[in-house]
């Protein structure tokens, strides 16, 4: 396993996925962009340890913030962070 | 979603599954006592005693924003408690930021510091509409915000779980720091309450 991807202050999209199984990508964030705030370690994914894989993928997790306005809509008006795993998030040009 | 968790028909179901659990020889009876008597073991109290100490030491707040998990083990507490040792961070509250934690997704919470959730906690109504409009929610919860206070939503999505340092009320100057626990409530420690 490499580093992390991403650093703190990076503009990152929660991928817009819709997968049969579970997954921890939280709908309201999928297809929005946010900045990580911190990289909080690394951990198995949840998306294949649900799934009963016996050597899941480890990766980062990243908290990331997202402006309410860019979630719901105006007014908007807080941030709402979210823990995302490393393959959940692009790059954004 | 999971929705409410409180009637006794869930208690049977949650009984047959234990047993059949118990039939394939994943668990036994002792494993789960131990995991539910480990879970109960939590309590506000222990959130209660890392805010207080904060307070009154200027150097463990320090230590305690920075790698919270060092600083718990400091007052005899850790988040091992659980099947898996939990990231702990602490969100702190100021006059002009204020945190407030969720989990969307399902029920996470920080339950060795905290104790076992509060039932709205898990209700779909507070995981839906916190994120969405938390001045109106915490309003309803009678804590009324300045207008320019920002307010930052932590949804427990992953494997780390959080608490809010409310701030110290104005006028404890002279308390000590069992006096000082004593104040803080399990919502001031989720962020639904100023202490």
């Amino acid at each position: 396993m490499t580093g992390p991807r991403f650093a703190p202050g990076d503009r990152v999209r929660a991928r817009s996925v819709d997968p049969a199984h579970h997954t921890r990508v939280p709908r309201y964030a999928r297809g929005h962009v946010g900045e990580v705030v911190e990289v909080q370690g690394t951990w198995p994914l949840a998306d294949e340890r649900a799934q009963g894989f016996a050597e899941p993928r480890i990766e980062p997790v990243y908290t990331v913030r997202f402006a309410a306005e860019q979630l719901w809509g105006p007014p908007g008006g807080h941030w709402v962070q979210v823990e995302l795993w490393e393959s959940y998030l692009e790059v954004v040009a | 979603m999971s929705g409410e968790h409180s009637s006794s028909e869930v208690a049977v179901r949650v009984r047959r599954l234990e047993e059949r659990l118990i039939g394939a020889g994943l668990t036994d009876d002792t494993q789960l006592d131990g995991i539910i008597g480990q879970i109960l073991s939590g309590s506000p109290a222990n959130g209660a005693r890392v805010v207080a100490r904060a307070w009154v030491d200027p150097a463990f707040h320090e230590r305690l924003l920075a790698d919270a998990n060092q600083a718990l083990g400091e007052l005899g507490l850790s988040m091992s408690t659980g099947p898996q040792t939990q990231r702990l961070t602490v969100a702190e509250n100021t006059p002009t930021l204020h945190n407030v934690l969720v989990c969307t997704l399902c029920s996470c919470y920080p339950i060795g510091l905290l104790g076992p959730s509060p039932s709205w906690y898990k209700s779909e109504a507070y995981r839906a509409r916190i994120v969405r409009e938390p001045r109106v929610v915490l309003a309803e919860f009678g804590l009324t915000l300045p207008d320019d206070s920002e307010i930052v939503v932590h949804d427990t999505s992953a494997e780390s779980r959080h608490m809010v340092l409310p701030m110290r009320p104005a006028g404890t100057a002279g308390l000590g720091e069992a006096e000082l626990a004593a104040l803080v409530t399990r919502e001031g420690l989720i962020g639904t309450a100023a202490v």
